[in-house]
Parts: C-alpha cells; sequence; structure tokens
C-alpha cells in the first residue's frame, strides 16, 4: 500500500519534470514556454505576464510543489482579465480550452470505463474459453481455425476492423447505426447496444492474445501429475479440467488481465478515434494536436494512475489465487 | 481414456506369445480381486508403435500384495495406469482383459471405470509433491476424492479427512488440514496423498513408486504405513517399483517385466530364492544386501533398456543377456515364452534347467544366490 501510493509520487514526479524540464533541457527558455499559455500572437508584455502568474521564474522543486499542492488544495488560474479557480484535485488549467483539466477528464472517463471494462469481460470469456477448447481439442480443425482467427485477430490493426464493421453493421446493414456514446444512467439499453461494436473489436485483439496464452496455459499444465491425480480420485472430467487444470492455468492470466485493463482505462486511444467515441484516449489525442500541455500532463497521471492501481490490484489478487505466494 | 479413450476389449489375443501352461481364455472372472490377461497397451506415435505393455497377466487375490519390478520403461507403470484406465487420448491402443471383482475394466463403459476409480481402485503416484495440486489445501483435496464418490455433506467430508491425516501419522490432523501442500514435508505429502487414496476404503491400491521421491529414512516409515494400513483396510496392493529392496519386504508376489513383457513371475520366495531368468539374477545381483558374510561389489547390468519401438528381435534382454550363445541363436530368433517352470513359477527364457543348473550351480534348487556364477 505504502509503495503504491510512493510509486505514484514517483510518477508524478518524472512526469512532472518531462513536462517542465525535458523543454528546458531542450533550449526552450521560459519566455517560450509562457507563450503556449496565452493565446495566439500575443504581446511580449501578455507572454511575460503569463511567465510570472505561471511562476515558470520559481526553482523547479517549488513549481513541482505548486503543482501538488494544487492537486491537494486547487489553484487561481487567471486567465486575461478574470481570475479562474480551479478546485481540488486539481491537474492544472487548460489556456487552449479556458477549463480546469480535471472536470474534463472527469467526463471522459466513463466512456473508457463502459468500453475498457465491457470489451474485458468479453475477451476474458471469450479468450479464455477458446483458448481451453483448443487445448483439449488439440491438433482438431477446430483448434487450428480457432489459432488462425486468433494469429489474424492478434495481427490486424482495430482501426482496420474497425472501419470494416462499421461499414458493414453501421452503414451497409444498419444493426448499429450512430454509434455514440449515451450515457449508461440516461439510457441503459442504448448505452449497451451503441458500445456493441466497440466492445467486439477492441475484445477481439485482446481475446486472440488470451486465447493463445490459455492455450498454451492449459496444453502445460493438463499434462501435470496433479491433473492424473485428480483423474485418478474419479472426478469428473469437466472437473478435471475446470477446477484443476483452468484454475492452475488462469494465474498468469490473471496477472495479464489487470495489467492490461489497467492500460486500456487510461484511453483506448485507436478504438475511441475509430469509433468516435469522447473517451480518454480521444481526449489525448485532441491535447495532443493542440500542444495543449496541461491536458496531456493530466491524462498522463490519470493513466499512470490506472497501472499503479491495476498492479496492486494484481499483487492482492495473486496472493489470493496462488498460496504459494502468500506471506 | 476418459475422452475418447480407445478400449477395446479382446479375448484371447495372441496366447501363442504368452505361455501354454495359464489359461487365459475368456470367460467370467476368478475369485481374485484383480486378473489380468494378456493385457497389451501401444501407443502409435509418429516414430512407429510403441508396445509399452505387450501381453502382461497376472493375478492378485484381496488382502495379498504384487510387487511389479523392472527398469525405468518396461512398462510397470503404463500397466497400472491401464488397469486404473488412466491412458487419456484417442492414440492409445490397449487390448486384453482387466477383470477387477468380476468386471472387465477394458471393455466397461468410460463413466463405471470413472466411478470405480478412487472408490474401489486407488493410487499412490511417484512424486508427492508435483502430485498435489498447488492451490488447494491437502484437506480440500482430501475431501474432494471422498465427496465424488460418497453422497455427504463438505463438512462431514472434511471431519473424515481429519481423520484420514490421523490414521497416515500426521501430527495435529484438525489444524494440519488446512494447509497446502507446499507447508508439508515430502515424507508427509506422500501421507496425505495415501491419506487421499484410502479415503474411500479401496479393495486395490496400487502404489506407483511411492517412496522413489523420498529420503531413505522415510521411505521406511512409508512402506511400513502402507504395510499397516494394507492390513487394517484388507486391500491388495500393486507395488510398483525398480527398488528390489523394496517388493522384497511387501510382495507376496512379483512379477519382473523388462521390454513390456513380463519375463518372470512367481512368489517373493521363488523370485528371491530360485529365480529362473537372467534378468532377474541381474536385477539381483545389481541390489546391495546385508545378510551377506563376504563384502561383493554389486554387480550391474550391462547396457541400456532396449526402445519400445525396435524391440530387440527373440528375447527383448537378448543383447544384455551373457548366456545367449548357449541356446544355437533362439534367444536372437525366437521370442520366448512365459513358461511355468514350476507350479506358480513362471519364467520367459530359452534356457533349459540343465543350463540353468550349470550356470547357477546349486543354486538352482533354492539356496539363495551367489553373484559370482554370473
Amino acid at each position: 500500500m505504502i509503495a503504491t501510493v510512493l510509486l505514484l509520487v514517483v510518477v508524478s514526479m518524472i512526469t512532472f519534470l518531462i513536462f517542465f524540464l525535458l523543454p528546458r533541457l531542450a533550449g526552450q527558455n521560459n519566455y517560450q514556454l509562457a507563450t503556449q499559455y496565452v493565446g495566439r500572437n500575443p504581446t511580449p508584455a501578455a507572454v511575460h505576464d503569463v511567465e510570472v502568474k505561471l511562476g515558470f521564474n520559481a526553482p523547479l522543486y517549488l513549481q513541482y510543489g505548486r503543482f501538488l499542492k494544487a492537486i491537494v488544495f486547487g489553484a487561481h488560474y487567471s486567465n486575461g482579465p478574470s481570475t479562474t479557480y480551479c478546485p481540488p484535485p486539481c491537474f492544472g488549467y487548460s489556456f487552449k480550452t479556458q477549463q480546469p483539466v480535471w472536470p474534463q477528464l472527469v467526463s471522459d472517463a466513463p466512456v473508457t470505463l463502459s468500453l475498457g471494462v465491457g470489451a474485458a469481460i468479453l475477451w476474458l470469456t471469450g479468450g479464455v474459453s477458446i483458448g481451453v477448447l483448443s487445448a483439449l481439442r488439440r491438433g482438431t480443425f477446430f483448434d487450428r481455425a480457432a489459432m488462425a482467427v486468433a494469429l489474424a485477430g492478434v495481427s490486424l490493426p482495430i482501426f482496420f476492423t474497425g472501419l470494416i464493421s462499421l461499414t458493414l453493421f453501421s452503414y451497409k446493414w444498419p444493426i448499429f447505426p450512430n454509434v455514440q456514446y449515451v450515457g449508461i444512467t440516461q439510457n441503459p439499453l442504448l448505452w449497451a447496444r451503441n458500445l456493441v461494436l466497440p466492445w467486439i473489436i477492441l475484445a477481439f485483439l485482446y481475446a486472440a492474445l488470451y486465447a493463445r496464452l490459455t492455450r498454451a496455459g492449459m496444453l502445460e499444465t493438463m499434462n501435470e501429475d496433479y491433473i492424473r491425480t485428480a483423474r485418478a480420485k474419479g472426478l469428473k472430467e469437466r472437473t478435471v479440467i475446470v477446477k484443476h487444470g483452468l484454475r492452475a492455468a488462469l494465474t498468469p492470466i490473471v496477472t495479464i488481465f489487470g495489467l492490461d485493463l489497467g492500460l486500456l482505462l487510461g484511453g483506448a486511444i485507436i478504438t475511441e478515434v475509430t469509433f468516435g467515441l469522447h473517451g480518454l484516449g480521444q481526449f489525448t489525442v485532441e491535447a495532443i494536436q493542440n500542444q495543449d500541455l496541461p491536458e496531456i500532463l493530466g491524462v498522463t497521471m490519470l493513466a499512470a494512475f490506472f497501472i499503479v492501481v491495476a498492479n496492486l490490484v494484481v499483487d492482492i489478487l495473486y496472493a489470493f489465487v496462488d498460496p504459494r505466494v502468500r506471506h | 481414456m476418459a475422452i475418447g479413450g480407445n478400449r477395446r476389449g479382446k479375448s484371447g489375443g495372441r496366447p501363442e506369445a504368452l505361455t501354454d501352461q495359464v489359461d487365459f481364455a475368456s470367460g467370467p472372472a476368478s475369485s481374485s480381486l484383480l486378473e489380468v490377461r494378456d493385457l497389451r497397451i501401444h501407443f502409435p506415435t509418429d516414430d512407429g508403435l510403441v508396445r509399452a505393455v505387450d501381453g502382461v497377466s497376472f493375478k492378485l487375490e484381496r488382502g495379498k500384495t504384487l510387487g511389479i519390478v523392472g527398469e525405468s520403461g518396461s512398462g510397470k507403470s503404463v500397466t497400472s495406469l491401464g488397469i486404473m484406465g488412466l491412458h487419456h487420448g484417442t492414440s492409445t491402443k490397449i487390448e486384453g482383459q482387466v477383470w477387477l471383482d468380476g468386471e472387465d475394466l477394458v471393455t466397461a463403459a468410460p463413466s463405471r471405470v470413472r466411478e470405480l476409480r478412487g472408490s474401489k481402485m486407488a493410487m499412490i503416484f511417484q512424486d508427492p509433491l508435483s502430485s498435489m495440486h498447488p492451490f488447494y489445501t491437502v484437506g480440500a483435496q482430501i475431501s474432494e476424492a471422498y465427496l465424488v464418490h460418497n453422497n455427504v455433506g463438505k463438512k462431514v467430508a472434511r471431519k473424515h479427512a481429519i481423520e484420514m491425516l490421523n490414521r497416515v501419522g500426521i501430527p495435529q490432523a484438525a489444524s494440519r488440514v488446512d494447509a497446502y501442500p507446499h507447508e508439508f514435508s515430502g515424507g508427509m505429502r506422500q501421507r496425505a496423498m495415501i491419506a487421499m487414496a484410502l479415503s474411500c476404503d479401496p479393495e486395490l491400491l496400487i502404489a506407483d513408486e511411492p517412496t522413489t521421491a523420498l529420503d531413505v529414512t522415510v521411505q521406511a516409515q512409508i512402506l511400513d504405513l502402507i504395510s499397516d494400513l494394507q492390513e487394517e483396510y484388507g486391500s491388495a496392493v500393486i507395488m510398483i517399483t525398480h527398488d528390489l529392496g523394496v517388493v522384497a519386504e511387501l510382495s507376496d508376489d512379483i512379477l519382473v517385466m523388462y521390454a513390456g513383457k513380463p519375463v518372470e513371475y512367481g512368489s517373493a520366495e521363488d523370485i528371491f530364492g530360485r529365480a529362473r531368468h537372467p534378468y532377474a539374477w541381474g536385477l539381483l545381483a545389481s541390489m546391495p544386501r546385508i545378510d551377506e558374510e563376504r563384502v561383493t561389489r554389486l554387480v550391474p547390468i550391462p547396457g541400456t533398456p532396449p526402445s519400445l519401438i525396435h524391440v530387440p528381435s527373440g528375447c527383448a534382454f537378448h543383447p544384455r543377456c551373457s548366456y545367449t550363445e548357449l541356446t544355437d541363436g533362439r534367444c536372437v530368433a525366437e521370442v520366448p515364452r512365459l513358461r511355468e517352470l514350476e507350479p506358480g513359477h513362471l519364467a520367459a527364457c530359452h534356457l533349459t534347467a540343465g543350463q540353468r543348473m550349470e550356470i547357477r550351480g546349486e543354486d538352482i534348487d533354492g539356496a539363495g544366490i551367489t553373484r559370482e556364477d554370473k
């Protein structure tokens, strides 16, 4: 737990340094940095004004301190004539969009969350079951076909499969017309219906990977001595496969699953852009296109947070799953 | 076997390759608990047909112990897995008959064999660590065996598991029942495995090299435990081992296997006192003995066990046998039949009684063996 908090602090430090130190190392001075925070064609006086207000002249540790302080206590940002209060947790203020970053992240996160969690359930169940069946029917037509499809799934990029699926099922046969995000609280049915294609497309990629992993794991565990013992007890084959074989084969998959999901929650960039879903991935793309440093910094921190938390959950889960790593 | 296993009953088999003395005709089982008739287990592979077991027959009465002895690859483990119906996959070809208490397991439905597995016949494996599931507690694994075959609740099964752990001599069984296999020592694990196997009070217990992975001191304890429990439960035991010392202590009968075939079969006294097959002589000579006055060198059997795909012609043991030249090439040309040389004592060797007498001296009539003869 403590290690996790420390890790988050280190992550924030590194992220901060990348955004505030690297430009300087690359030769940008404070004045040039400040130009990114004012409107187009600013007067030198206005730029200097921003430079002072954002504290670019202060030493780096002080700037980092202010950055942390803003997260905890909020901060005031002067935006031309008026001053805007950015309430905590304040992950910066975007001068380009003239909004604090955090509320934007909060409004975009549910899209990514819906997409990621839905797809994760789909790929975990689908990938693992196909992997198990493939392993048990090793060398048969089913196995070969499943592994060929899995190879395709791993190889085909989402923007390709996504666009094909949109062309076919949204335009040619409009089973899922008008794919756009509708809040789950607004209309759960429409929420689910609009997410079906993105879920399937995103899950396809991961399911392919998980099917291969599960197959390899099952082939290994089903040859273990304890499987023979389980059979010797007279257990039904289904019990042997699920309770003894799959139980052991799933352990490494739990680890990878946690990390994959954590990574995904920081933004499923390609899927979101392909389907025009405005989640964290889309937000990131726009922030980069606009060179909006506070927004990029904010979303980076959030993504890092998800990964660190996913790591923690995996560690806890792993001890739960494998008694040998307890204590 | 449970998934699409290919178990094919074949009455009769190829009796000419076996014995002309013992009756292997198909028919109802004898009164023995277990009777194996001409069991053949073959695995077709890309390199050829592996004849892992090629015509094994034996009988086992209730409460008795049969030792199956042989080197690695002699087919002893494959035989035991075949009896248990644990050969898996469509590629295994099983022929012959395995009568367990009046039922032929080779022709029985896989679901029936599954019912008998763990209840009427149980098995202990070589390496107790890898043979226990690392993610379940010892108690859960013992209860599991009990729960499949008995219509009881989990609490009853757990109580039974504790009782079983107690019986196999695990101290503080009530608390150790929730321990995981990795928290047990090797000997404790094997005790737990025995508890698992005996939890349904099986009539047949197959122990496949139960002491190979254990320390020598623990080995003796485990063997004692098995024979004590055998007395208590009245089970018949098949003890599979490469260690003649193990079977000497426990077995009533001994079956010596070589390259998938039985080469000698008889009572423990027959094998230890009046061994007839040169391979059995070799096994005995390579075993250390403490009852011998003179300190002699152990004599290894030269060479290595043959490939089961390209089994040597004639007697499979002939490339390693010292007496091949005595038989005018019969050893190389002709597969020796398992013949009954005296009541209940069978051997598959072309040597005549006279030749054996010449080789073994006065020992032929059962005064034990001396290694200088070899």
